[in-house]
């Protein structure tokens, strides 16, 4: 019986409430964090993340009170990502409720960050969050503060160096997929599962069930994350194991 | 009725008092005071991170001396690294000396395994499933290869079936992912990250004499 492929909805979270962005730029709010992160457990989510897409600029204590409320009522694990820059900002999160951090431009700034990190709290809880848009050799560069920024950075060398840093997990989005429903990048995907000996989860650009399948089964992915197609009741958590049942994999069933 | 997580300075043990408090304890500690831990009626005993950094905790909280004595003494629940510390031998950090509570080592997963025609990751985590290989109060109402949350690189093998309770497999390991024995139950996994079923194995716990 081998270990299951999660399925992780994706929480961005402005001010308290739930939004998703496409393609960064036009915003929909969809909801109370503690109702939706309590109705995908329910469902039968594997893990819930929590993007604090407001971090930079407003009020950086509302997503540790959100953090709070959820990991109340809420008990599978719960990420959290968006201006994780210090020790004790992960310390702060962990407090609240949160079981992993996810740590994106910071690492950027100051790769030291993430050993120091892994060393005090211990690699399970410290998520790498890689921005990925592919350049005009093929290959993939790191883009930082919400896709803005080119770091002229390797993606797949940068993911190598994070998890020989002491990084668990790697969490890998597609910039030039996300928004746009057309599958994960899976040539991405594959190329970073197969050179990290830690667990990859595959983000931007899930339109369907057969997007999340092909994440696992062509990207080689050990987790899949989308936002929209499940905050706005299109497909249920429910249904997306079932899709990946149908196709041989392994999921966690209700 | 309290129940004590005994509070070494390893990982977030709020989890594990929430998801306590959510099944209904009425009193939940969080302590390193020797006074409080005897007094309790119940003992979680966690643990994250490294093994050898876990002991030196465990000496700079002054819990080194009465801690064999405390976990023999009621029921007692122990999760991740706590499962582990139990045991006579952990391979981490160049060879660690358990607890010595429940007979067997503890092992790295191998590198190169395969799980599911994939190389299989370390750590293992995620969702896998734990088959009940020996009743136990602690199953009640929980189904036979029920999912749970796992997020470790070294595994338990006792040495004794009997204190087998738990099994599950990663890649071609089959390890001990619930031990018990007399007043000890102790798991791999997060029952506080383990939804339904995880809340319920803590619900267990809480009506559980210990026998």
């Amino acid at each position: 019986m081998p270990l299951s492929k999660r399925i992780i909805p994706c929480l961005d979270v402005d001010g308290g409430r739930v939004v998703k962005g496409v393609r960064f730029v036009e915003i929909n709010d969809a909801g109370d964090p503690v109702e939706v992160a309590r109705r995908y457990s329910e469902e039968g989510a594997d893990e819930v993340v929590f993007l604090d897409i407001t971090a930079s600029s407003d009020d950086r204590e509302t997503i540790v009170h959100v953090v709070e409320q959820v990991a109340d009522q809420v008990f599978i694990p719960l990420t959290v990502g968006g201006g994780i820059r210090e020790l004790a900002d992960v310390r702060r999160m962990l407090n609240a409720g949160a079981d992993k951090v996810a740590i994106n431009t910071a690492a950027v700034n100051r790769p030291e960050f993430v050993r120091e990190a892994a060393q005090h709290f211990g690699s399970q809880c410290i998520v790498v969050a890689v921005d990925a848009k592919q350049t005009e050799s093929g290959c993939w560069e790191v883009f930082t503060h919400g896709g803005r920024r080119a770091t002229g950075i390797d993606v797949v060398e940068w993911c190598r160096q994070m998890a020989d840093s002491g990084a668990g997990e790697i969490l890998l989005t597609s910039m030039d997929r996300d928004g746009t429903r057309e599958g994960f990048d899976l040539a991405l995907t594959r190329a970073v599962a197969d050179a990290v000996p830690i667990p990859v989860i595959a983000s931007g650009g899930v339109g369907d069930l057969n997007h999340l399948v092909a994440g696992v089964r062509d990207g080689g992915a050990d987790a899949v994350l989308a936002a929209s197609i499940f905050h706005f009741g299109e497909y249920t958590i429910d249904a997306a194991k079932q899709a990946m049942a149908q196709a041989g994999l392994t999921v966690r069933e209700r | 009725m309290t129940v004590a997580i005994i509070d070494y300075g390893m990982g977030n043990v709020r989890s594990v008092a929430r998801a306590l408090e959510h099944v209904g304890a009425m009193k939940v500690l969080i302590t390193d005071n020797l006074a409080e831990l005897r007094e309790a009626d119940r003992l979680v005993f966690p643990g994250q991170g490294a093994i050898a950094s876990c002991f030196s905790h465990i000496r700079d909280h002054g819990l080194a001396e009465e801690l064999g004595n405390l976990l023999r003494s009621k029921p007692v629940l122990g999760i991740c690294l706590g499962l582990q510390a139990l045991f006579d031998f952990s391979e981490e950090d160049g060879g660690v000396a358990g607890l010595g509570l429940i007979p067997g080592r503890v092992e790295r997963f191998p590198a190169g395994m395969i799980d599911g025609g994939e190389r299989a990751k370390i750590p293992q985590m995620g969702w896998n499933r734990v088959t009940q290989h020996s009743a136990h109060p602690l199953w009640h109402g929980i189904p036979d290869a029920a999912w749970f949350y796992f997020v470790h690189s070294y595994y338990a093998s006792a040495a004794d079936d009997n204190n087998r309770s738990g099994i599950c497999q990663y890649g071609d390991v089959e390890f001990t992912a619930a031990a018990a024995r007399e007043n000890i139950f102790a798991v791999q996994f997060h029952p506080e990250k383990s939804h339904r079923d995880g809340l319920q194995l803590l619900r267990n716990f809480l009506s559980w004499d210990g026998t």
